[in-house]
């Protein structure tokens, strides 16, 4: 198989399953699961799928059935900053929307789409935990709250080395 | 004002660093607990706290750890609920993140109370960097001989671990959580058996949410009578608020569950008002699953007594009137906010978030949902109303877990409070497209009856 | 908890629907329900006796709980679901008496049919198909639903199995055969919500010697036997029962036929559409028996299978066809309808008589005269 961790990951894999009681280790793989995408490019392929369930010696449909459940683990590959706008309740009343209408402005992306440069997937979820602080996003591991206009034009800025013109 | 158990310490510079967090009484409820306590001399004090589930059900905690089965020889489990995904809530995501220590205190506590010797923080996949954040506190707790075997030369040993979900709202219905904790689909399991007889990989567990861990620290250290004494009613200590929509200082707030609605949202010690000069149109004052309430119903009950924020006042009236306390998400609505369409994000949530197991939550959310984008887009029809009434009625109280009742919830006290703003969108479709209803007579003083003599 | 102490007793009485019958404990509603049989059996869609861990999701089984038990007179709260819910000592339960269950099953059925394609003329469930009885017993005649129905991609999972999950009520059953039935599980339930679907996710054959059971678990149209695809209408056969020495399963089938030709095999199937149990063990069937077995010849016959005679398949064969009523001239006032083209001017293909045909109609039949001259 040529999708494999490197050994330090294998040691990570080791001391996740450590958590669980012995026999357990089905219980790992959700974090093993992160573990691959932020290892394998972002996303979940079938190969990778394939790789954590003989890893933990699950069935490979016992993997298939959890990755597709979880919203957070992408099954399709995605850009190098995947711009997670949330659009529920709080952060609607608080102007969601016209920051994905921004974001379309700036990059030419709708929900569920990425840039031709492949730098950044925009999705819109669902609640994530930070009502108090709309609108947000999410970007990799870290959350960017309190959104305005500059915000999202520093963050694509931040993001690409070259300014980014409207791909329409 | 009110009094602080959980957040007193929060904004200590360095809290978060366990030698701060020790040199501020941090961890003296294990000593007390595990030197001058048996284990149910600890469920006996969390017993006369009156320490409601601070989650959304709002049960009585002494008595779920009361209910946790204890055969010989099968291990026992205490799982910390911190999937917070409930729209409205992120009160326990701020516990973590100021002061992950009084979580972790709390843990080993209530672990010894239980018996659990490996416990689990269940966090939402998204808190990735909270996860981080734990895990730090847990690192340094154990250095310093809180967590491990033999703690305090009492024979406890305990370890505690942070498992991170992947993103499902579902994930916070407790036996949805074991079974994402076992690493499969979060769907949830029937019951009985209950997880106190059967959960985690078969043996008894306890699911509790953050904030009521972390109450088993003041609990401890004042005792439980102390800490009944705080709020009132049944509703006794205090409780994390976490304010947001249309206020002009969203956050999380520590209330003593005495104080009423009104002044939370207006006082500037608490939400500070509406911005811009705008006008109170509707609350949903415990997160998204609860009812809404139009303004005059929030502040005042359908009695005409000031509506506080407890368990209690917040209930009174059922659901004919009245609202729950539930996660404390706490969402205000200003006079430009549209009802319909605030609904139908809400549908849009429960949709993605159900699980498919049972078909009525299955199948429903999602024709609430459309039905809910047609009404708001100027293509609904009045009998799309009643039709919305009916799904939401064979959705509620007919699913394995309350996801369908959240679901049915949020979409009936809408149609119930707000019925003439739903017209108003199929009847005027043109105008609804651009302009919103407005304050209208939500504000309105309610008429209460004259009580008759008997 | 109380369940616990009931072990000792032998059995408990519990009163459904005015009837009091007396089961053994730790029995759930469900099936204690099944024993008085008739109307106050609750129907089931999900549940499957012989699965374990099946049950509780499709809620068609609902009733309510007048009374918890002698100890515990209270009502519960809400409806529960029959088939995972224990018998206590004098409970009370109420199915087609309570009109609260009535309307909750009429919504459930509703729900299961929102996205559900109606394609019975198509379907060779059709006839046997337990969705079509509970929406013909349970049901409303319409739906309020007016939007487009869920759709899935096409997924082949072999030469014996058709998927079509258009069709599907996400019962679950089949990933219980797969998990108690064979050694291998290569589907499952994918993605979640209203979105959820059976699926191997990479379009892998499903290939194991008891994976047909899954076909004779599904309820619906959902998992059909390829071998059978569009062969026949299950009322135009007649199931028969036989058997044949088989070293991996029973060998106990219903074989289904039209003349000589076995068009068909199934497991055996008792009242409830569940497979019967030979000597206290379920009958489920090998993929050799139902698969490669297809002459006459391979099995003894035994007579003809149980049928209920109020199911369609002991109805059909068209011996007592009544003519309908002709009503197109009094609904167009007396004037004859203009046919756009009559078929029978430009084609021969429909010269036949299907009902006629010694077997299942093959292209052959339908030959036109000018291929026959080639």
């Amino acid at each position: 198989m040529s999708l494999c961790f490197s050994a330090d990951k294998l040691k990570e894999v080791q001391q996740i399953i450590a958590r669980y009681p012995e026999g357990r280790q089905k219980s790992a793989l959700l974090p093993v699961l992160h573990l691959a995408q932020q290892e394998f490019g972002g996303w979940l392929s079938t190969e990778a799928m394939d790789y954590i369930a003989s890893l933990l010696g699950l069935q490979a449909i016992e993997v298939y059935e959890v990755a597709t459940f979880y919203s957070m683990y992408n099954l399709k590959p995605v850009g190098k900053q995947v711009l997670e706008v949330c659009q529920t309740g709080p952060c609607m009343l608080n102007g969601s929307e016209a920051i994905v209408a921004y974001i379309y402005e700036r990059l030419g992306i709708r929900p569920g789409e990425t840039t031709a440069d492949g730098l950044f997937t925009l999705k819109t979820v669902e609640c994530l935990g930070a009502c108090g602080y709309a609108p947000m996003l999410q970007l990799g591991k870290n959350y960017r709250e309190h959104l305005t206009r500059e915000k999202i034009d520093e963050l694509i800025a931040a993001a690409s080395d070259r300014p980014v013109v409207a791909t329409t | 004002m009110g009094r602080k158990l959980l957040l007193e310490k929060a904004h200590v510079p360095g809290i978060a660093t366990y030698e701060v967090y020790r040199r501020e009484g941090g961890y003296r409820s294990v000593e007390k607990a595990l030197q001058s306590m048996s284990p149910d001399q600890v469920t006996e004090e969390v017993k006369k706290s009156g320490l409601r589930g601070r989650g959304g059900a709002g049960f009585p905690t002494g008595m779920k750890w009361g209910f946790l089965a204890k055969p010989e020889g099968v291990p026992r489990y205490l799982v910390v609920n911190a999937d917070e995904s409930e729209p409205g809530t992120f009160k326990d995501r701020y516990l973590m993140e100021f002061i992950p220590h009084l979580l972790i205190e709390g843990m080993i506590t209530a672990s010894y109370a239980l018996g659990s010797n490996r416990s689990y923080v269940y966090i939402r996949g998204e808190y990735a960097w909270v996860a981080e954040i734990l895990e730090k506190a847990i690192d340094e707790a154990r250095a310093n001989g809180w967590l491990g075997k033999n703690i305090l030369g009492r024979g406890f040993d305990c370890d505690i671990y942070v498992h991170r979900g992947a993103g499902a709202y579902i994930c916070g219905e407790e036996t949805a959580l074991l079974e994402s904790l076992e690493g499969k689909r979060g769907n949830p399991r029937i019951k009985p058996p209950f997880p106190a007889v059967k959960g985690l990989w078969g043996c008894p567990t306890v699911v509790n949410n953050v904030e009521t861990v972390a109450a088993v620290v003041p609990i401890i250290n004042e005792g439980g009578e102390e800490y009944a004494k705080i709020g009132m009613g049944k509703s006794t200590g205090t409780k994390l608020i976490s304010a947001c929509g249309n206020i002009n200082k969203p956050g999380v707030y520590e209330i003593d569950m005495t104080i009423s609605v009104e002044e939370f949202i207006y006082s500037d010690e608490y939400c500070g008002g509406i911005p811009a000069g705008k006008k109170l149109k509707a609350c949903i004052p415990g997160g998204s699953s609860v009812p809404i309430l139009p303004a005059n119903l929030l502040l005042k009950t359908a009695k005409g007594e000031t509506r506080m924020m407890n368990y209690e006042s917040l209930a009174d009236g059922g659901f004919a009137t009245g609202s729950m306390m539930g996660s404390g998400g706490f969402i205000v609505l200003d006079d430009s906010q549209c009802v319909v369409r605030h609904t139908y994000s809400l549908a849009r949530f429960y949709r993605h978030e159900s699980c498919g197991q049972c078909s009525p939550c299955r199948e429903g959310t999602g024709w609430m949902e459309k039905i809910l984008w047609n009404i708001e887009t100027g293509k609904g029809k009045i009998s799309d109303i009643d039709l919305l009434w009916d799904i939401q009625r064979k959705i509620e109280g007919n699913t394995i877990c309350p996801l369908g009742d959240a679901a049915a919830w949020p979409v009936a006290a809408a149609i119930r409070h707000f019925r003439d703003e739903f017209e108003w969108h199929v009847l005027h479709p043109q105008e609804a497209q651009q302009r919103n209803y407005g304050l209208m007579h939500y504000a309105d003083p309610i008429h209460v009856p004259n009580p008759v003599m008997a | 908890m109380s369940s616990e102490t009931n072990n000792t007793v032998p059995g408990v009485k519990v009163t459904i629907d005015n009837i009091t019958i007396e089961v053994p404990a730790g029995t759930t509603i469900l099936n204690a329900a099944r024993q008085i049989g008739g109307d106050v059996t609750p129907p089931a869609m999900c549940y499957y006796s012989k699965l374990e861990g099946s049950g509780g999701k499709c809620r068609t089984c609902l009733v309510e709980v007048a009374a918890g038990s002698t100890a515990d007179p209270r009502p519960m709260p809400k409806l529960v679901a029959s088939c995972r819910t224990g018998v206590m000592e004098g409970m009370v339960v109420k199915n087609i008496t309570s009109d609260k269950v009535k309307e909750a099953r009429a919504g459930v059925v509703e729900f299961l049919l929102l996205n559900h394609p109606l394609d019975c003329p198509v379907c060779d469930q059709a006839g046997e198909c337990h969705l079509q009885d509970l929406g013909y017993e349970h049901g409303k005649e319409g739906t309020r639903y007016e939007f487009d129905r869920r759709t899935f991609e096409k997924e082949d999972i072999g030469p014996y199995i058709q998927l079509h999950m258009t069709r599907c009520i996400l019962c679950y059953r089949c990933t219980y055969v797969a998990d108690q039935l064979t050694d291998q599980r290569v589907h499952g339930v994918l993605d979640r919500g209203d979105h959820a679907e059976i699926s191997t996710h990479i379009s892998k054959a499903i290939d194991n010697n008891f994976s047909g059971n899954m076909i004779d678990v599904c309820p619906v149209g959902a998992l059909t036997d390829k071998t059978f695809r569009f062969k026949n209408r299950v009322w135009f056969t007649k199931p028969v029962y036989a058997h044949r020495d088989c070293p991996d399963c029973c060998g106990k089938v219903t074989l289904w036929q039209r003349g000589d030709e076995v068009l068909r095999v199934t497991a055996r199937k008792d009242q409830w559409g569940e497979v019967c149990s030979h000597e206290g063990k379920p009958g489920w069937i090998c993929n050799t028996c139902r698969f490669d077995k297809k002459s006459a010849h391979d099995w003894v016959i035994e007579g003809p299978a149980d049928v209920s005679r109020h199911s369609v398949i002991s109805q059909g064969h068209y011996q007592q066809l009544q003519t309908p009523k002709e009503t197109l001239p009094e609904v167009m006032g007396g004037r004859a309808p203009k046919l756009m083209m009559d078929i029978h001017e430009v084609s021969e293909v429909n010269r036949i008589e299907l009902s006629q045909l010694p077997g299942a109609a093959t292209g052959k039949d339908f030959n036109s005269p000018t291929d026959q001259g080639k």
